[in-house]
């Protein structure tokens, strides 16, 4: 008998997902107009609840609630005060922190240990780092007495839907405005559970307004006419149409995009990190991250001493139930995704890469995709060209660092790359030269919320996080 | 890189001189160390439950190589260890017995006398720490009566200390020399070496630590003496676990792990072998191949596998002191 790992699956006894949800305005839960549609769960296909759409009408209700708590409430607060709601809001995430991992990894299909580890409690950080800003903004470096911009439109995606949500509500909170925020359609929950917990930290009607639905729900809020600032986290054809949208008008727009990163290992880097960095790189979320190292650039003098340590690390990992503590690649979250995955990886096989996944079992019911590379690739491959957004890594080789430069610019996209090397003067010179918003050293994925992050190119504008993330919502 | 006779030839070039040795060590991939601990960490939560449990604790009872190293060592305290180890719970003889006890070469005599009284069967090794342990201190032709006198005295595994001094002054052929004299006075007893990671320090330094050993012949390579700290640590181990895994895929011979120091809770003990699956990989989850030096882990393993067996905690005053 070997040594196999029991299941050990979280409970799912500490969340209560109700029937049906309705629309956060104003403080409070009301019907949605536009056509309730249903969230469910990406690993078993179950219906886990069915969420209200907004319409143009509910849009301009939240708008005109949150335009009221702008005028009325929150901006005349002192920053010392706005302070002590959003450290209010960071404790309750904390103490709610496993209720929020598990509905998370329900309703997103991202494994535990990720939304346990990584999505809530840098969540918290983050609204713990804000509130820390909230009474010091004449200290930012954006003037002497800097402004909040009013009403702010946020709409956010799929991957990290918590996450995400405090990216876009905590810096927009510290600086004085209130929000409209819509969730993916796919990953509504933790955002309705959010709208509990600003009910529990007493936060003033309006501050906060949560609106579901779907691509015309985003629409709706960032074209609305009084809604002053705009943020979009998403893929750039739709960051595309919003800043076509919002051309020409007062609204300030700040985009985070796609992104195809260069993970570039030299034949001096620590190799058995590097691999454990390729791996996390690709197939941490299930490789749906914007910043994913999805083009793996090796040295060629240790190309096939990488791609071997690599195959072995990628046989140990444990595809499935997105609750068991054990599971590393959790489910595709939606089967559209998963569709999209498929195609491009079809199209990297008739182009002539070698695909590659470790032998394992996939559930039956769900949405699921094998950690796959795909090696041989070349600059003309459409797979080294387009973002899968997928547990799916590109291989290319390069001679030399100034080769490695250029194939890891040579991309439409901007987001991030990854350097790896013993080499503390050449992963320098690499970092100066890389068009991307972060460069990791010998790391990658790590986020930390002091760390502005933001895209080049066609991977997004404007900057999150740190004290650069403030300037985005305040004028 | 696939076993011929030119990686053969290629590691015996390594060591033809103390510059070539030097240039071998130090071509090495380094080791970055917060990628090391991040990975050791995230190996520490897995969530080891029910079956796996099981399977693991009793595992890990097979691996211990029961310890005392104490100045007040007398034959009464060895005969009592030697017979724990035999019959870790007495109540209960579906629990296996470990894989060695491991003493002072003088406290021998009474560890063979008592784990063949048992007629021999118990399976139990006999391991002795020899070379002037723990410091290795002391010149070569003592360290090799010393272990010449726990051979002779009946170790069937010897657990030797380098030479950390010579190692950390970069003389690294006199460190490998040492480790081949050491392998030659064993005969057929199995060797051990011991790095001493605590004074090594850096990560790096264990990687060359660890290929220094396998080159020069060494059956398991070890952490600590358990006298200075820090002793084991999980990415210590990991460092070892992937030299031990690479050095397989050079040369194709197995070689075991061995932390020593500090390892007191099942919770602790599963998670080395969570690593040791996953890094090494599944062929060295054998007492052959994986030791843990302890004491006192035993009797928390025991404490587990009674909880396991009948849903409740046994009180300390069940299992027994040594």
């Amino acid at each position: 008998m070997g040594f196999e790992y029991a299941p050990a699956p979280e409970s799912r006894s500490v969340v209560d997902i109700k029937s049906s949800y309705g629309l956060f305005i104003n403080g409070e839960f009301v019907d949605g107009s536009g056509k309730a549609f249903k969230s469910i769960s990406p690993s078993t296909e179950e219906v886990l609840a069915e969420v209200a759409e907004a319409d143009d009408h509910d849009v301009d209700q939240a708008v005109k609630a949150a335009r009221r708590a702008y005028n009325r409430v929150w901006s005349r607060m002192s920053g010392a005060e706005r302070g002590k709601y959003l450290f209010r809001i960071a404790r309750i995430i904390q103490e709610r922190s496993r209720e929020l991992a598990v509905l998370e990894s329900i309703d997103n299909g991202k494994p535990i240990k990720e939304s346990r580890d990584v999505d809530i409690p840098t969540a918290a950080a983050h609204f713990f780092y804000y509130a820390g800003w909230a009474d010091k903004l004449e200290y930012a470096g954006y003037g002497p007495d800097p402004q909040p911009m009013g009403v702010a439109g946020q709409v956010i995606p799929w991957n990290f839907p918590f996450l995400m949500l405090a990216w876009k509500i905590a810096p927009a909170l510290a600086c004085g405005n209130t929000v409209v925020l819509k969730p993916a359609e796919t990953t509504p929950l933790t955002a309705l559970l959010f709208a509990e917990i600003c009910q529990q930290a007493d936060l003033p009607p309006g501050v906060v307004n949560i609106l579901t639905g779907a691509g015309a729900t985003g629409q709706a809020i960032v074209s609305h006419d009084d809604v002053d600032k705009v943020a979009f986290t998403g893929s750039t054809d739709v960051g595309r149409a919003i800043a076509k949208a919002v051309a020409g008008s007062r609204k300030k727009v700040t985009l985070e995009l796609g992104g195809k990163a260069a993970n570039i290992v030299f034949d001096d880097a620590p190799v058995d990190q590097a691999v454990e960095g390729i791996v996390n790189g690709i197939f941490f979320n299930q490789g749906h991250v914007c910043c994913a190292g999805s083009r793996l650039l090796v040295q060629e003098s240790v190309a096939e001493e990488v791609l071997a340590k690599l195959k072995r690390r990628m046989s140990t990992l444990r595809v499935g139930d997105p609750l068991d503590k054990n599971t590393d690649i959790g489910a595709i979250n939606s089967a559209e995704q998963l569709a999209k995955i498929r195609e491009l990886s079809d199209i990297g096989e008739a182009e002539g890469a070698g695909r590659w996944s470790p032998k394992c079992d996939l559930p039956d019911h769900g949405f699921w995709f094998p950690p796959t590379i795909f090696t041989g690739v070349t600059a003309a491959h459409r797979i080294a060209r387009e973002e899968i957004f997928g547990p799916v890594l590109s291989v290319i080789t390069f001679r030399t660092p100034k080769e490695a430069v250029e194939k890891a610019n040579n991309t439409p996209y901007g987001l991030s790359a990854g350097i790896w090397s013993d080499k503390g003067s050449r992963t320098l010179w690499m970092a100066s030269q890389l068009r991307a918003g972060v460069v990791w050293s010998n790391t990658f994925n790590r986020f930390d919320p002091a760390s502005p992050f933001g895209g080049y190119k066609e991977s997004g504008y404007g900057r999150e996080g740190g004290r650069h993330g403030l300037e985005g919502y305040l004028k | 890189m696939t076993v011929t006779s030119s990686t053969a030839s290629f590691l015996a070039d390594a060591t033809s001189s103390d510059a070539a040795l030097r240039r071998f060590l130090h071509g090495l991939p380094g080791v970055d160390q917060v990628g090391a601990e991040q990975r050791a960490a995230g190996l520490g939560t897995r969530s080891i439950k029910t079956s796996a449990k099981e399977f693991a604790i009793d595992l890990a009872i097979r691996m211990v190589d029961l310890t005392t190293l104490e100045g007040a060592d007398t034959p009464g305290k060895v005969r009592a260890l030697s017979t724990k180890a035999m019959h870790p719970d007495p109540a209960d003889p579906t629990c296996p017995s470990t894989a060695a006890v491991c003493v002072y070469p003088d406290m021998v005599p009474f560890a063979k006398e008592t784990l063949s009284h048992a007629g021999g069967t118990s399976g139990v090794h006999i391991a002795a720490v020899a070379t002037a342990f723990p410091s290795g201190r002391a010149a070569l032709d003592i360290k090799l009566a010393d272990v010449q006198d726990a051979v002779e005295a009946g170790a069937d595994e010897i657990d030797m200390v380098i030479d950390r001094g010579a190692f950390l002054s970069g003389r690294y052929l006199e460190v490998y020399e040492e480790i081949v004299a050491v392998r030659e006075a064993v005969g057929d007893a199995h060797l051990k070496v011991i790095f001493e990671t605590g004074e090594l320090q850096t990560y790096d330094n264990v990687r060359r630590a660890s290929w220094l050993a396998m080159m020069a012949g060494g059956h398991f390579i070890k952490t600590s003496t358990g006298k200075i700290q820090p002793a084991a640590t999980l990415p210590v181990t990991l460092v070892m676990l992937e030299a031990v895994r690479d050095f397989r895929e050079v040369t194709g011979q197995m070689v075991g792990v061995k932390p020593a120091g500090g390892i007191r809770s099942s919770k602790d003990a599963i998670k080395y072998l969570v690593m040791v699956n996953e890094v090494a990989g599944p062929d060295w989850l054998d007492p052959d191949w994986f030791r843990f030096g302890a004491s006192t882990l035993l009797n928390d393993l025991l404490m587990q596998r009674t909880k396991m067996q009948t849903g409740r905690y046994s009180g300390p005053d069940y299992f027994t002191l040594d």
